[in-house]
C-alpha cells in the first residue's frame, strides 16, 4: 500500500453520507449561477443574434433599429472586441464569425435591460448574408473530403493484412451511429461584472475555470491576473462545460466592460442546443478476424467522427476513441485509423467517457453481430476473448489487473442468475409470439488519466481557522458528481477532524490558480492528492506543537476523530482546538496550498504509444429486456452490474455515479435520438418535447448494482478510483439484449443489426429483419476501410485524451 | 375589482403591473425565490413543479403540482402556493426533503426543488394508502406516475423512487396536510391590462366579442409553450379555466358530457371507469404534472393533428357543444377540423363541452406510438371502438392523429371491419396502413408510421379478445 492509498484509522473516507449539498438541494437554497441575478443590481440581459443558415458569409450586420426597441442598451459585434476574437484555444472558433459555420450561429449579442427587450432586440438586429455550399452529415464529408485536424492510426502486432488473410473468419461492415446531448438540466450562464480598475470577476457555470478565464482574459485584452472567474456549481456538466463556456462567458465580460454594468447570459434549451457541441456522432468501417475458437486475430477499422465546425476537442476524444476500440478484448492484430469531418453543425465535444465509448461500441456492436455467425452466444465470444494478465493494449500500456474482468464478470453472472435466467428467457420466448425477451452481458474497461502529462495536476487551499473549524477550496468544479463530498471527506481523513468541522468554498481562479478542467473522470484523483498534501502539511506543523505538549516525539502524534494524541490510544490526548489555538499563539502557520501530480504517465501522441492511462477501470453488466414486436416498443426489466470503484472514498456518491451514468448510457443508446435536417442544416430536435431524455420509464424496473470488492487501487488517494465516466459504458448491456430479443423473432441463429439509438422504431425494423431471416449486414471478407493518410495529431492539440 | 395577488408560502403578494406573458416561475424566481428552476419552459422537465391549492375531489383542497413555466403568474390570483422553500429548510427538513436528501436523490440538484413539489403533491394524495407494491407504485400507495414529469440527468432515478417509497403519511398535525381539509381559494375574478379572468360564461363570451384577436387560455400548457418557446404576446389574454359552466361532468344513459376546462386528471376522477377508451389514454397524456393543468378543450382547440384527445373522441364518435355570444350549437367532431390547425370554430366561439353518445362501443383498444413510454408526443395514435356480435364485428369507430393534417376517422378500415370476424383483422389492418397521409419527421418515418398504422389494429385486435 502507497503513502498516498493507505487509509488512517477512523477515516471519513469511506462512509456513505449524502451530498455535502443535499439539504440546500432539496429546499431550493443552493445556488446557481442564474439564481444569482435577483442579488445583482442593474443587471442586463444578453440575447444572440442567430444566423438560420448552415454556411454563409456574413455581409452586413445592421444594428441600428435593435438600438432603437425600448430597453436595448448595446448591441455586441466582433467590432467591439478588444483583445483576440476567438473563443477558444486553437484560434478556429471567431467569437463573433464573419462567417456562419452552422445553423443558429450567433454572430452579435444584444444587451437589455430586461430579457424581454434584448430578445426582441436581436429579433431587429438585421444581418445580410451569402449562402454558401453546406456539409451536413459525415457522409457528405467523406465524400467532400471535408476533415479537419490529425489523422491518427494505431497499430500494433503482426501485419493486419497478413493476420486477415491467415484468419479462419473474416468479415467486414458499416456501423454509423448518433452523438448525444448534454442535456444537462441547468443550461449554459455566465454572470459577469467589472470590478475596481477594470479588473472582472465572472461567475461561469464552467468545468475548467481557469481557461474559461483564459478565454476571457484574452478576449478582453487583459492580463489573466485581473480576471477571476468563479464556478458556484453546475446543475449538471457531463463535458458540456468544459470547453463551450467560455465564449459565452466573454460575451458577459466584454458587456460589462463596456457598459459597467453587470451582464447575464443564460442561454435558453433552444440556443444551448443549437449553439453549444455534443457528444461526437461517428461512422465506423471495419473488418475483422476471428480464428475457429471464436478468438480474435485482427481489427482493420476507421472511424470517422462527426467533429462540426471547428476542432475543440475532437482530436483527444478520436484518440481516446482508438485507444478504447479494444474495450476488454485482446486482439493481436490492429490497424485503427482515425479522422475528423469538417460539417457545419455544432462543434462537437467532450461527453461523459470522451470518445471512449464510442470506440468501445464499435467492438461491442462487431461482436454482437458476428456472435450468431460464429455459431456462439454473445456471452461466450465476448468471454473468449477477455484480456489476460500479461497482456498489453494495442497503444502498448500493460493491462493492470486484467483478472478483476474475470473477477467481475463472474460475480455477475452468479448474482444475475445469468444461467438460470437465459433458459427462462427462452422458454419465454418459445412461448410468447409477439413479446420476446433478450439477456446479455457485457464488460467495461476505461483508462483513467489525462493524457495530456501537464493536466495532470492538482491545487488545493486549506485554511485551518483559529476557533479550529477548516475551509478547503480545490481546483475541482462541483457538478453533481460528489467532488465536493468526497473533498470534505478527505480533509477530514487527513486532518483527522470529523465531516462536520470541514466546509467548503465554491471553486475560485483567484484562490486556486492554473487549475485542470475536472473531467476525465480524474477529479477526485487530482484534487484529493492535492487536498490530502495540504492537509498533511499543516498536520506536520500541528505535530510539532502537539509532540511539546503531550511530550512525545513529533512522528508519534496521532490526530484522530478531533483529538491529537501519542500512539498509545488511552493516553493523555488534547481536543483538536487546543492544538489548533496552541499552534496560533506559537505563530504557527495554520493554512497550506496543496499540490499533487500524477507519476508514471508518458504518450507519444504521434506514435499512439505510451502508458497514457493511471489504471484502469473494470465494470460488468447484465441487462434484461421485453421487445414488443407490434411496435419495437421495450422495456428494461432487470441490471445487475458490478462495478469497480477501487476502496471507495464515498459509497452512497460513487453508486449514484454508477447508476446514473448508466441510465445516461441508456439514453445514448437506446432513446436520444439527435437530429440535423440534412438540407439545411437545422437541428430539428432542439427542445425537451422532441429530444427525449430517459425519464422514470426507462430506469431498470430492477436495479442491482455492487461495488467491486478488494478493489484497493494503489496510484490513488485513499486506494479508490475515478467513476466518473466508466459505468456510462455498462448500457452496452441494454444494446446487446435488445439485439438478442429482436434476433428471437427470426429463426435461431439469426444476426442483427441494430441502429444507435435503438429507438423502438429501430428496435421494429431489426424486428421485421429478422422475422424476414434477413440476417445482419456484415459481409464476409470484404476489402480494406478508407486509409486515410493524414498528418498525425500533433502533441500541441493533443491536450488531453480523457476529459468529459 | 382588487388588485391581483398571490400568496407564496404563506405570505401574500401583490402582483401589480406584472406583463400577461409573464410566467410563474419566471415572477418567483424575480421576487427572489429561486428554487423552482427553468430546465425547458415547455411543460417537459418539472424542475419548476410548484404546488398549488386548488379544490380536489376528495378533499376540500387537494395540493396539485403545476408547471411554473407554464401558467402566466396573473392566472393564480388569489390562489396559494407552495414551493421547495416553503416546504421545509436545511434544519428543518419536510419528510419529500429528508428522504430525498439522504438517499442520494439529489446529484447535482438542480431537478431536486421540482421533484420534491411533485413528490409532496403525491406524499399529500388524500386517497394514497398502503397496499401491494408493483413496479410503478410503493408500498405506501406512492403512484410513481406522479413524478413521470420530472427529468433527472443525473441519478438514473433509482434513489429518487427509494425515496418516494419510504415516504409515511403525513403527520397528523402536518400544517399543509390540514390545509387540504379546508375550502381552497376560490376563482378571483382578474381584469388587468392584457388579462382577465371573467367571473362566468355570459362575461367570457362578452369579452370575447369585444375582443376579436384575444386568446383563449385554459390550463395554459400549450399556449405557455407558445409564449416561451415562440414569442406569442397576445393583447388580450381571457383565463377560462375556471369557468363554472364548463366544469360540469354528468353521465347518463343517452350521453356523457364533459365540461371543456376539466382538467384531465379531474376528468379521470370524475369520470370513474364511465368511459373506459379515455382510461386508455389519460395514463399515457402527457405527464401527471401537464394533466393538472391540460384540459380537453384546450387540446381541441390546438387543432393539433398530433393531439392524443381527437382520435380517442373520435372513435367515441364525440361531438363538440360550442358556444359563442350568439348561442350554442353542436358540431360532431369528425366536422370540426378542417385543415391543418384549423376547424369550423369561429373566433368569438368556445367549446363548452364534449359529448360521448351512448352506448359506446363494446371493444375498445388505444395505442400510442412514441419514443419514450412516460410524456412524450404521439407519432402516430390510433383508437379503435367495435361491436362484436357473435364473433362478427357489426360496428367499428376508427380515430388516427398524427398521420394526415388533422385528426382524422379510419373510414375505408372501418368498413372494412365491419363483417369481419373478430379478432381476424389482417385484412382491414392492411387497409388501415393505407389511411392518411403519414410524413417523415424527428418523431417517425413515414414508413414507420403506416407500419404502426398496421400493426396498431393488429395489436389491439389480439389484446381485445371478447368475454
Ligand atoms: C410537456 C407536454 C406534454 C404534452 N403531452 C401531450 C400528449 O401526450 N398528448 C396530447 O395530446 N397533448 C399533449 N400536450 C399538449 C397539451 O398539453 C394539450 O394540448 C392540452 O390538452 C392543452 O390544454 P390546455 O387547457 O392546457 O390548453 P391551453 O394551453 O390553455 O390552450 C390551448 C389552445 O386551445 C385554446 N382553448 C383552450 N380552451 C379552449 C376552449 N374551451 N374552447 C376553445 N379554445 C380553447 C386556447 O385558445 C389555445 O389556443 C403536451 C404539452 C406539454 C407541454
Ligand atoms: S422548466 Fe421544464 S417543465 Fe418547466
Ligand atoms: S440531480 Fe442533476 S438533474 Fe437531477
Amino acid at each position: 500500500m502507497s503513502a498516498l492509498s493507505e487509509r488512517p484509522l477512523g477515516a471519513v473516507v469511506g462512509a456513505a453520507v449524502p451530498h455535502e449539498a443535499a439539504a440546500l438541494h432539496v429546499t431550493g437554497r443552493a445556488l446557481y449561477t442564474d439564481d444569482l441575478v435577483g442579488r445583482t443590481k442593474g443587471v442586463l440581459h444578453a440575447w444572440p443574434v442567430q444566423v438560420l443558415a448552415a454556411h454563409a458569409r456574413v455581409t452586413a450586420v445592421r444594428t441600428d433599429a435593435a438600438t432603437d426597441v425600448p430597453g436595448v442598451v448595446r448591441v455586441l459585434t466582433a467590432a467591439d472586441v478588444p483583445g483576440v476574437n476567438d473563443a477558444g484555444v486553437k484560434h478556429d472558433e471567431p467569437l463573433f464569425p464573419d462567417e456562419v459555420m452552422f445553423f443558429g450561429h450567433a454572430v452579435a449579442w444584444v444587451l437589455g435591460e430586461t430579457l424581454e427587450a434584448a430578445r426582441l432586440g436581436a429579433v431587429a438586429v438585421e444581418v445580410d448574408v451569402e449562402e454558401l455550399p453546406a456539409v451536413v452529415t459525415v457522409r457528405d464529408a467523406v465524400a467532400a473530403e471535408s476533415f479537419q485536424g490529425g489523422q491518427p492510426t494505431l497499430l500494433r502486432g503482426p501485419d493486419v493484412e497478413e493476420a486477415l488473410a491467415g484468419s479462419a473468419h473474416v468479415f467486414s461492415g458499416e456501423f454509423e451511429f448518433a452523438g448525444q446531448e448534454h442535456f444537462y438540466l441547468e443550461t449554459h450562464c455566465a454572470l459577469a461584472q467589472v470590478d475596481e480598475d477594470g479588473q472582472v470577476f465572472v461567475q461561469s457555470s464552467t468545468q475548467h475555470p481557469t481557461e474559461t478565464q483564459e478565454i476571457v482574459a484574452h478576449v478582453l485584452g487583459l492580463a489573466s491576473s485581473e480576471v477571476t472567474v468563479q464556478c458556484l456549481r453546475m446543475g449538471g456538466g457531463f463535458g458540456g462545460k468544459e470547453m463551450q463556456p467560455h465564449g459565452l462567458a466573454a460575451i458577459a465580460a466584454l458587456g460589462a466592460r463596456l457598459t459597467g454594468r453587470p451582464v447575464r447570459l443564460r442561454l435558453n434549451r433552444a440556443q444551448d442546443i443549437t449553439m453549444t457541441g455534443k457528444r461526437h456522432g461517428f461512422l465506423a468501417q471495419w473488418r475483422v478476424g476471428f480464428d475457429d475458437d471464436g478468438r480474435l486475430t485482427a481489427l482493420d477499422a476507421t472511424l470517422t467522427s462527426d467533429g462540426g465546425w471547428s476542432l475543440d476537442l475532437s482530436e483527444p476524444v478520436l484518440a481516446r476513441a482508438l485507444c478504447h476500440i479494444d474495450n476488454a478484448y485482446w486482439i493481436p492484430a490492429v490497424r485503427v485509423n482515425g479522422r475528423i469531418a469538417r460539417t457545419n453543425k455544432t462543434s462537437q465535444t467532450a461527453f461523459r467517457g470522451f470518445g471512449g465509448p464510442q470506440g468501445m461500441l464499435v467492438i461491442e456492436d462487431v461482436l454482437g453481430r458476428c456472435a450468431p455467425t460464429l455459431g456462439f452466444t454473445a456471452e461466450e465470444l465476448r468471454r473468449r476473448n477477455f484480456y489476460a494478465a500479461g497482456q498489453d493494449t494495442p497503444y502498448g500500456q500493460p493491462v493492470r489487473h486484467a483478472d478483476r474482468l474475470a473477477t467481475a464478470w463472474q460475480q455477475v453472472l452468479d448474482s444475475s442468475d445469468f444461467s438460470a435466467r437465459t433458459a427462462s428467457v427462452e422458454a419465454f420466448n418459445a412461448s410468447s409470439a409477439h413479446v420476446k425477451r433478450g439477456l446479455a452481458i457485457t464488460p467495461v474497461k476505461f483508462g483513467i488519466s489525462f493524457n495530456f502529462t501537464a493536466f495532470n495536476q492538482g491545487g488545493a487551499l486549506v485554511h485551518v481557522y483559529k476557533d479550529g473549524s477548516v475551509l478547503i477550496t480545490h481546483g475541482g468544479t462541483e457538478m453533481g458528481q460528489g467532488l465536493h463530498t468526497k473533498m470534505l471527506q478527505v480533509a477530514a481523513t487527513a486532518l483527522g477532524v470529523p465531516l462536520s468541522r470541514v466546509r467548503l468554498a465554491p471553486t475560485r481562479t483567484d484562490k486556486v490558480p492554473n487549475t485542470s478542467a475536472t473531467a476525465a473522470s480524474s477529479g477526485a484523483d487530482l484534487n484529493g492528492g492535492a487536498v490530502k498534501n495540504a492537509c498533511e502539511q499543516i498536520l506536520g506543523r500541528l505535530a510539532q506543537v502537539a509532540a511539546e505538549e503531550l511530550h512525545v516525539p513529533a512522528a508519534d502524534v496521532r490526530f484522530v476523530d478531533g483529538r491529537v494524541r501519542g500512539l498509545d490510544a488511552d493516553g493523555p490526548s488534547l481536543p483538536w482546538e487546543d492544538v489548533v489555538r496552541l499552534a496560533y499563539f506559537s505563530r504557527v502557520q495554520l493554512w497550506a496550498a496543496g499540490f499533487y501530480r500524477t507519476e508514471g504517465l508518458h504518450w507519444d501522441s504521434a506514435a499512439m504509444r505510451g502508458e497514457p492511462f493511471k489504471y484502469f477501470a473494470y465494470g460488468v453488466a447484465a441487462a434484461e429486456v421485453e421487445v414488443d414486436g407490434f411496435t419495437g416498443a421495450y422495456r428494461v426489466r432487470r441490471v445487475d452490474i458490478v462495478h469497480d470503484v477501487g476502496d471507495s472514498l464515498s459509497p452512497l456518491v460513487d453508486l449514484g455515479q454508477v447508476e446514473g451514468g448508466f441510465v445516461q448510457g441508456v439514453g445514448w443508446l437506446t432513446l436520444e435520438d439527435l437530429r440535423w435536417d440534412e438540407r439545411t442544416g437545422k437541428i430539428t430536435t432542439s427542445s425537451a418535447s422532441t429530444y427525449k431524455l430517459p425519464s422514470f420509464s426507462e430506469m431498470p424496473e430492477d436495479f442491482r448494482v455492487s461495488l467491486l470488492d478488494a478493489a484497493h487501487e494503489d496510484g490513488a488517494v485513499y486506494g479508490a478510483k475515478a467513476v466518473g465516466e466508466p459505468p456510462l459504458m455498462l448500457a452496452f448491456s441494454v444494446r446487446e439484449a435488445l439485439r438478442q430479443a429482436a434476433a428471437a423473432f427470426g429463426p435461431a441463429g439469426t444476426s442483427v443489426d441494430l441502429a444507435s439509438p435503438a429507438t423502438p422504431e429501430a428496435v421494429f425494423w431489426a424486428v421485421e429483419a429478422a422475422r424476414a431471416a434477413e440476417g445482419a449486414h456484415v459481409r464476409d471478407g470484404g476489402s480494406a476501410p478508407p486509409q486515410p493518410q493524414g498528418p498525425p495529431i500533433r502533441p500541441e492539440s493533443e491536450r488531453v485524451l480523457g476529459q468529459a | 375589482m382588487p388588485s391581483p395577488s398571490l400568496t407564496v408560502n404563506g405570505r401574500t403578494v401583490p402582483l401589480d403591473g406584472v406583463p400577461a406573458h409573464t410566467t410563474a416561475l419566471d415572477w418567483l424566481r424575480e421576487s427572489g425565490l429561486v428554487g423552482a428552476k427553468e430546465g425547458c419552459a415547455e411543460g417537459e422537465c418539472g424542475a419548476c413543479s410548484v404546488l398549488v391549492a386548488r379544490p380536489g375531489t376528495t378533499t376540500p383542497t387537494r395540493w396539485t403540482a403545476l408547471n411554473a413555466c407554464l401558467v402566466p403568474v396573473l392566472a393564480l390570483d388569489g390562489q396559494e402556493v407552495v414551493t421547495a422553500e416553503g416546504l421545509g429548510t436545511p434544519d428543518d427538513l419536510h419528510p419529500v426533503q429528508h428522504e430525498m436528501a439522504v438517499r442520494g436523490g439529489s446529484q447535482c440538484g438542480y431537478c431536486t426543488p421540482g421533484f420534491v413539489c411533485s413528490m409532496a403533491a403525491e406524499f399529500y394524495r388524500p386517497d394514497r394508502a398502503p397496499g401491494e407494491p408493483t413496479p410503478e407504485h410503493g408500498a405506501n400507495g406512492f403512484d410513481l406516475h406522479a413524478l413521470s414529469g420530472n427529468l433527472c440527468r443525473c441519478t438514473g432515478y433509482r434513489p429518487i423512487r427509494d425515496a418516494a417509497y419510504a415516504l409515511a403519511a403525513p403527520d397528523a398535525d402536518d400544517a399543509l396536510a390540514g390545509r387540504q381539509t379546508r375550502p381552497a381559494p376560490a376563482a378571483t375574478p382578474t381584469d388587468v391590462p392584457g388579462f382577465a379572468r371573467p367571473a362566468d360564461l355570459p362575461a367570457a363570451l362578452a369579452l370575447l366579442a369585444e375582443h376579436p384577436d384575444a386568446v383563449v387560455v385554459a390550463g395554459s400548457t400549450d399556449h405557455g409553450v407558445e409564449v416561451n418557446l415562440r414569442g406569442l404576446r397576445a393583447r388580450q389574454v381571457v383565463a377560462i379555466d375556471r369557468l363554472p359552466e364548463l366544469h360540469g361532468v354528468s353521465v347518463t344513459d343517452e350521453v356523457v358530457e364533459i365540461g371543456a376546462a376539466v382538467t384531465l386528471s379531474e376528468v379521470a376522477a370524475r369520470l370513474d371507469g364511465a368511459v373506459p377508451l379515455l382510461d386508455l389514454l389519460l395514463p399515457q397524456f402527457a405527464s401527471v404534472l401537464i394533466r393538472n393543468g391540460a384540459t380537453l378543450g384546450g387540446n381541441l382547440g390546438t387543432g393539433s393533428p398530433i393531439g392524443d384527445a381527437a382520435p380517442v373522441l373520435l372513435a367515441l364518435d364525440a361531438s363538440l357543444v360550442l358556444v359563442s355570444a350568439a348561442g350554442e350549437r353542436e358540431v360532431a367532431l369528425a366536422d370540426y377540423f378542417t385543415g391543418y390547425r384549423r376547424s369550423v370554430r369561429t373566433a368569438g366561439e368556445l367549446i363548452r363541452a364534449v359529448r360521448i353518445p351512448q352506448p359506446q362501443p363494446g371493444l375498445v383498444g388505444f395505442t400510442k406510438i412514441a419514443k419514450r413510454r412516460f410524456d412524450d408526443i404521439s407519432s402516430v395514435a390510433v383508437a379503435v371502438g367495435v361491436d362484436v356480435v357473435d364473433g362478427e364485428v357489426t360496428r367499428a369507430t376508427i380515430g388516427l392523429g398524427g398521420v394526415a393534417a388533422t385528426p382524422i376517422r379510419a373510414r375505408a378500415t372501418e368498413e372494412a371491419l365491419v363483417g369481419a370476424r373478430w379478432p381476424d383483422v389482417a385484412a382491414a389492418a392492411d387497409v388501415l396502413a393505407g389511411e392518411g397521409t403519414p410524413l417523415d419527421d424527428h418523431r417517425a418515418s413515414a414508413a414507420y408510421r403506416r407500419a404502426m398504422l398496421r400493426q396498431s389494429l393488429l395489436k389491439i385486435a389480439a389484446a381485445e379478445v371478447p368475454a
